[in-house]
């Protein structure tokens, strides 16, 4: 989120489209009742179906699933013709008036550069014509016809309110109500909230859809204002954290990039980081990459990373691939080619798509490890639960090992929640049976495993020998100590520069905020957006003052917020270029005509004059971008593709089948269903009832929501003779469920290119362990494609058949 | 303290009160407000209820609804339970959710009706409470009751339903349900705070276009101690077969006239147990029969 | 008007019998037994409080947990009874969702995994095994593959040092000391194959 949960009560309208937060984050959700009880706010809801969130919205319109590019293109066209813009902020604060360079250009849902056979651009023409001193030529009029500003208005010209209707089955009355209460927010001092979560992540273009409402938000003003932003609703307790720390394929902590096999030395892996303002004067945060890059190989190695070896440079291992994402590792396993595989708290035998093709691929691995709580699925893949996981388990040769670990009550340490608060927590209970922490587990596993090699040799230990590991029990570091670590210290003293004789930094200190963090090994931090976090001054995370003396939510003492404290992202948009708030009473820092002040930290260096240094710093532009150069591999503006799996063709580019830069396995395009065959359109998503795969084991949330079950309308049900809580089974082209039925007026069909398209709602849940009845699992049926630019798989949009069924043959 | 501290106004099936019994008091009367607009139907009043009281729940089976369990339970105290209504009026799709359980009638049926002295009673705060060590089993209390609200354990044979966490008020807290609500649907108070609460509500429905929004508060039982916030104040029974305009069978406020004026042993025993027995083992609802028969008794006594 | 009385105020008279008293100071002899046949003692009496996050979802709620047989001095947390929210907490302010409502059933579960076990080649059971059989064998493995597979430069020549062969999938619910320490042991062995519960 680029503010907090609490902040939501500032805003005059809430948008709800690619989530369902009153489902999925209830609590949350809290704070839209505030906004709509106390500042007379309201609320939209944009969704297949007519979810729990839409009972209390002011406003409910369906759309068909994967269409809401075509939908937020609309809006942009909408608001564009209109004249629903909010003009200062967008010349001054966006790219609009940037010019792009000759030879870019998009026609029929291609930008220039495609390649069918790798299906891949070459990028090279999506970028800014820059003069001599390398500046992106500007044209503040917005006259240049090849202005960003102007090729926006002609890319999303096509998206009228007609064809938005034809594409999304959303009626043109509704989107057009719904388009003329997000206008209103163009106004100054009125702002609109964008909540979402897998609703517009689990899709081919996830990142698209996102990227789609960011631009809606920018030219309506909205972002870095109270009550506005983008706000991502993560779907997990420490997800965020997760991310935070890089604990993906191609991360390091904070953001920071893997090298790759490209890349052999760090001189050249940072040419690619240098970050160049491409504006004159402005702050291009990235600048100190470097810094916070030699801070994070401290924190890693110690003293064997020196400026002679690159700041252990080699210690690293480097990308041959983009990435090694979860659907990569499972198409890996699946060829064989992987021999272990650890499960640290993650069910994926549920959680990932196409089950038959997850349950094969674990059945390939020589051991499977799952440290967990609970009795998962996946540590039981090789189990016969008849229909419910058909496996053989004599013909399955993979050791698993089933490891026992702490759950939140038996644990203490800091978990980072969507608000981006990092708060501590305490154990209350003793650990029962043999259970461990997980970090007792690594921490052993990585111990046994060095000192094999110790004793054995073998290939490259030095890496291993090299780790950190200064903890009072090498065994089992304890919470703090590993917190300081991820804050970093001080390594050596560092003298003031205006002073000598006074020191900067003191050897042996905690590093107080990631701005003194320095690239000559004199600092270490395990994540420097985290740094800050635990200082000298004590756990930051831990800090339990709940005063709010603004009254806006700010709560500056709860907890800590990264990065630096912060509380609304990029807040330095909340003032025009006199620093003066766009609306003075919601406002979170100002210029008091030598700094910025306010209830909150400044996100800009608080001397930073308003009318020189635009308020978007971690872009080299400093403004937002509403073209956003070779950045995204499908393309610098959003387009309208369809699922891989529709029930129409694509009316802009019926050509082109779901995103023509996706990622598809060999085999896995094979699998792909048409509408001949499949020809409703399904989506899947959580009841408020049920967390993931986790609550199915407590006995009262199995009472709650007790069984597996589908949804379908009521027209449906009558056309295949399907009856409210009878049995039905549910086709894909990868496999099948058998569910309850649950007929409903909250879906309706829908007309879409003159087509009826009827929905099947699918909710997540059941597994064949736990408390509730035995259920099959969503993810028998979803395909196994990913978004273009992060992979994540497309569970809200795919093809199912559906008919009457008498039941599971066991259960 | 003592403005919260408990204390008895009536209880069941006692002729002339009981000793140091108090009338119930306006000013500590508690209240409620279950706002059906901010209602979410995350059915967290449900689990919280659960934990709290130490209840187990069968896990059932899904019947083509999301309403689970499927009906009140001795265990299940409180229930949310969904209608999708199409407004005709507006051509648009309502999905009203309402949280039910016991509405702690200030004119109580289930007191009335119950034989057993001292199972039902009512403190002065307007909170009724079943006191299973005196409860007999027989069932009249889900007769009188116009919500239809209490149910016997096959195992225990006593009756069941929500306290309104009277274990908690008497500390100072309000009920598990209130206190877990994530959207603060449900609010607790003295009857008058939850009052002005529903009024600023009410407003606030009306301006965002439900101009028969209301404050369920029915009369025909005195008023009761949980009360609804409904956008469609004017049909009651659109809610899950919310009672229109609720009241004490005719049957009851017999049974309650007998007791208070003659007892038991003076009346004609059998034939009082005839009427009771077919009240309570017949439909839930009380019929258009029984009330006829009630009132034609009650004539007859006249 | 009604008092709302904190929980803390109320805790902190540190009285079971607090309900009780008040109730006897009345002094009425039939409403004194009735009421003391009707309520059920406050059952957080006595219990000890900590403060957590409730593990499911995003919005990071505040929670307390109430525990009995905490001994401080013998360093014993004992065992939790019940869950709520905390009132205290800038977001839920006391309130928790049907999930979170529900914890104590979490701690609970009767599929909790409880012991380390071991699924041999071809078995259909599990074996009990130590913590010490499974950890030195799991480094085993680790071993043996990393041993055969490891990369150390690609056909450039370029010095790589990655292990494909396996893989490690992080959780979404452990804390970032558990993910640090995680991130330390897995980028120190070369694992690429690394990924989380970021996009499910």
């Amino acid at each position: 989120m680029t503010n907090s949960w609490t902040d939501i009560k500032n805003t005059d309208l809430v948008l709800i489209m690619g989530g369902n937060a009153a489902e999925a984050h209830p609590c949350g959700f809290k704070w839209v009742t505030e906004a709509k009880a106390n500042r007379g706010a309201k609320l939209i809801v944009v969704d297949p179906r007519y979810t729990r969130s839409a009972s209390v919205a002011d406003y409910y319109a369906p759309i068909r699933q994967g269409t809401d590019i075509a939908f937020l293109l609309g809006v942009i066209a909408y608001l564009i013709k209109n004249d629903k813009i909010q003009w200062e902020y967008t010349r001054n604060y966006t790219s609009a008036p940037l010019i792009v360079k000759e030879g870019f250009g998009y026609k029929d849902g291609l930008f220039t550069g495609y390649d069918e056979s790798k299906r891949d651009y070459d990028r090279a023409s999506w970028d800014y014509e820059f003069d001599e001193q390398g500046f992106a030529k500007v044209d503040p009029t917005l006259q240049h016809p090849r202005c960003v500003w102007n090729l926006l208005k002609e890319h999303v010209a096509q998206y009228t309110p007609e064809t938005v209707s034809r594409i999304c089955g959303t009626p043109k009355e509704a989107f057009l109500k719904i388009a003329e209460m997000i206008g209103e927010t163009s106004a100054p001092d009125k702002v609109m909230t964008s909540m979402y979560a897998l609703g517009w992540t689990q899709h081919s273009k996830g990142s698209q859809n996102i990227r789609c409402m960011a631009m809606l938000q920018l030219l309506l003003g909205n972002m870095g204002m109270m009550g506005g932003g983008m706000n991502a609703l993560r779907g997990h307790s420490n997800i965020q954290g997760l991310t935070d720390l890089g604990l993906m394929s191609n991360l390091l902590p904070g953001y920071l990039t893997l090298a790759t096999d490209r890349e052999p030395d760090l001189e050249t892996y940072m040419k690619t980081r240098g970050f160049k303002p491409m504006r004159p004067g402005q702050t291009s945060f990235w600048q100190n990459y470097k810094k916070f890059f030699v801070s994070f190989q401290k924190s890693m190695w110690g003293a064997a990373a020196t400026a002679e070896n690159q700041w252990g440079y080699d210690f690293l291992p480097k990308l041959d691939l983009p990435s090694y994402d979860v659907l990569r590792a499972f198409e890996l396993m699946h060829q064989g080619k992987m021999n272990g595989y650890f499960c640290q708290g993650f069910n994926p035998l549920m959680s990932f798509p196409n089950k038959n093709k997850i349950r094969a691929a674990l059945g390939k691995l020589k051991f499977l490890v799952v440290m967990d709580p609970l009795q998962t699925e996946t540590a039981r893949f090789w189990e016969n639960h008849g229909e419910f996981n058909p496996s053989d388990p004599s013909k399955v040769q993979t050791e698993v090992f089933e490891l026992p670990t702490t759950l939140f009550a038996e644990d203490e340490g800091s978990l980072t929640n969507s608000s981006r608060w990092l708060q501590w927590h305490w154990p209350g209970q003793d650990k029962r049976f043999e259970i461990r922490s997980d970090v007792w587990v690594v921490a052993q596993i990585f111990r046994r495993l060095k000192a094999l090699y110790e004793k054995e040799g073998g290939a490259y230990p030095d890496a291993m020998k090299a780790l950190t590991w200064e903890y009072a029990n090498p065994d089992e570091p304890s919470p703090e100590e590993l917190a300081r670590e991820i804050n970093g210290k001080v390594l050596e003293d560092v003298p003031d520069p205006a002073d000598p004789s006074k020191k900067l930094l003191e050897k042996g200190k905690q590093v107080p905020a990631f701005a003194m963090l320095r690239d000559d090994g004199t600092t270490s931090s395990g994540n420097w957006i985290y740094c800050g976090c635990f200082t000298d001054a004590g756990n930051m995370m831990a800090r339990r003052d709940n005063r709010d003396p603004s009254g806006l939510g700010v709560y500056q003492n709860w907890s800590f917020s990264w990065p630096a404290n912060r509380r609304v992202l990029y807040n330095r948009a909340s003032a025009d270029l006199q620093g003066k708030p766009w609306d003075a009473k919601r406002s979170p820092i100002a210029w008091d005509g030598s700094k910025w002040s306010g209830p909150d930290i400044p996100d800009i260096a608080p001397t930073a004059k308003p009318d020189q240094v635009m308020p978007f710093i971690m872009t080299n532009e400093g403004v937002g971008r509403l073209f956003v150069r070779n950045m995204m591999k499908d393309g610098p503006f959003p387009v309208h593709y369809e699922p891989f799996e529709s029930p129409v063709a694509n009316v802009i580019a019926p050509k082109v089948r779901g995103n023509p830069a996706a990622r598809v396995f060999k085999g896995d395009m094979e699998q792909f269903g048409d509408a001949k065959e499949f020809p409703y359109a399904a989506v899947t998503y959580r009841l408020t009832e049920h967390f993931h795969y986790w609550t199915k084991h407590n006995q009262v949330n199995a009472v709650m929501q007790p069984e597996f079950f589908v949804e379908i309308s009521e027209e449906l049900a009558r056309e295949k003779g399907i009856q409210k809580g009878g049995w039905v089974r549910v086709d894909s082209a990868r496999g099948f469920v058998k569910a309850k039925a649950v007929v409903t007026k909250r879906i309706k069909p829908m007309t879409c290119d003159g087509k009826t398209v009827h929905v099947v709602g699918i909710p997540i849940h059941w597994g064949f362990i736990g408390a509730t009845k035995k259920g099959f699992g969503a993810n028998s049926l979803t395909p196994f494609v990913g978004d273009a630019n992060i992979e994540t798989p497309e569970f809200k949009a795919f093809l199912v058949d559906i008919r009457a069924d008498t039941g599971p043959a066991t259960s | 303290m003592a403005d919260i501290a408990l204390e008895l106004a009536r209880q069941s099936a006692t002729a002339g009160g009981i000793t140091g019994a108090l009338a119930p008091k306006d000013d500590f009367q508690v209240s409620k407000l279950i706002d059906t607009s901010k209602c979410i139907g995350c059915k967290a009043c449900q689990v919280a209820c659960l934990e709290w009281n130490d209840l187990r729940e069968q896990v059932g089976v899904n019947t083509g609804v999301y309403d689970n369990p499927h009906d009140l339970t001795e265990n299940t105290w409180t229930l949310i339970r969904f209608t999708e209504w199409d407004n005709t009026a507006t051509g648009r799709l309502e999905w009203l959710i309402r949280k039910d359980g016991c509405m702690h009638c200030a004119d109580p049926g289930c007191l009335k009706a119950c034989p057993s002295p001292g199972a039902i009673v009512q403190y002065t705060n307007g909170i009724v409470d079943f006191n299973h060590s005196a409860c007999i089993g027989c069932g009249y209390c889900i007769k009188g009751c116009p919500f239809n609200i209490p149910r016997i354990s096959k195992t225990t044979e006593k009756a069941y339903k929500c306290t309104l966490c009277v274990d908690r008020v008497a500390v100072g807290q309000g009920p598990a349900c209130a206190k877990a609500c994530p959207t603060q649907a449900i609010s607790f108070g003295t009857k008058a705070q939850m009052k002005q609460l529903a009024e600023k509500r009410v407003a606030d429905l009306k301006s965002r276009g439900f101009d028969q929004a209301g404050l369920y508060d029915p009369p025909g039982v005195g008023g009761t101690h949980v009360m609804y916030v409904l956008h469609h104040n004017d049909r009651p029974q659109l809610y899950a077969s919310l009672p229109d305009n609720p009241r004490i069978s005719p049957v009851v406020e017999l049974w309650k006239g007998a007791v208070k004026y003659a007892g038991i042993a003076l009346m004609g025993v059998a034939a009082l147990t005839g009427v009771l027995h077919h009240t309570v083992m017949g439909a839930n609802r009380v019929t258009a029969r029984d009330e006829e028969e009630g009132e034609k008794i009650q004539e007859g006594r006249k | 008007m009604l008092k709302e009385i904190s929980r803390r105020r109320f805790l902190g008279t540190g009285s079971a019998a607090l309900a009780g008293t008040a109730i006897g100071a009345f002094g009425f002899d039939g409403v004194e037994d009735a009421l003391a046949a009707s309520i059920r003692p406050f059952k957080l009496a006595q219990t000890s409080e900590t403060r957590n996050t409730c593990p499911y979802c995003s919005v990071g709620c505040g929670i307390i947990m109430y525990s009995k047989g905490a001994d401080k001095a013998a360093g014993k947390l004992g065992t939790i009874s019940f869950i709520d929210g905390d009132p205290d907490h800038p977001t839920n302010k006391g309130t928790l969702c049907p999930k979170g409502s529900g914890l104590l059933d979490f701690v609970n579960a009767e599929t909790r995994t409880k012991y380390p076990m071991v699924r041999k080649p071809g078995s259909d059971k599990w074996e009990r095994v130590t913590w010490d059989y499974a950890l030195d064998r799991i480094a085993r493995l680790m071993k043996d593959d990393r041993d055969a597979n490891f990369i150390a430069k690609n056909q450039d020549g370029t010095t790589v040092n990655r292990w494909l062969s396996t893989g490690f999938l992080a959780a979404s619910a452990t804390t970032n000391e558990t993910a640090w320490m995680t991130y330390k042991v897995v980028r120190s062995t070369g694992m690429l194959v690394f990924d989380n519960q970021a996009r499910v």
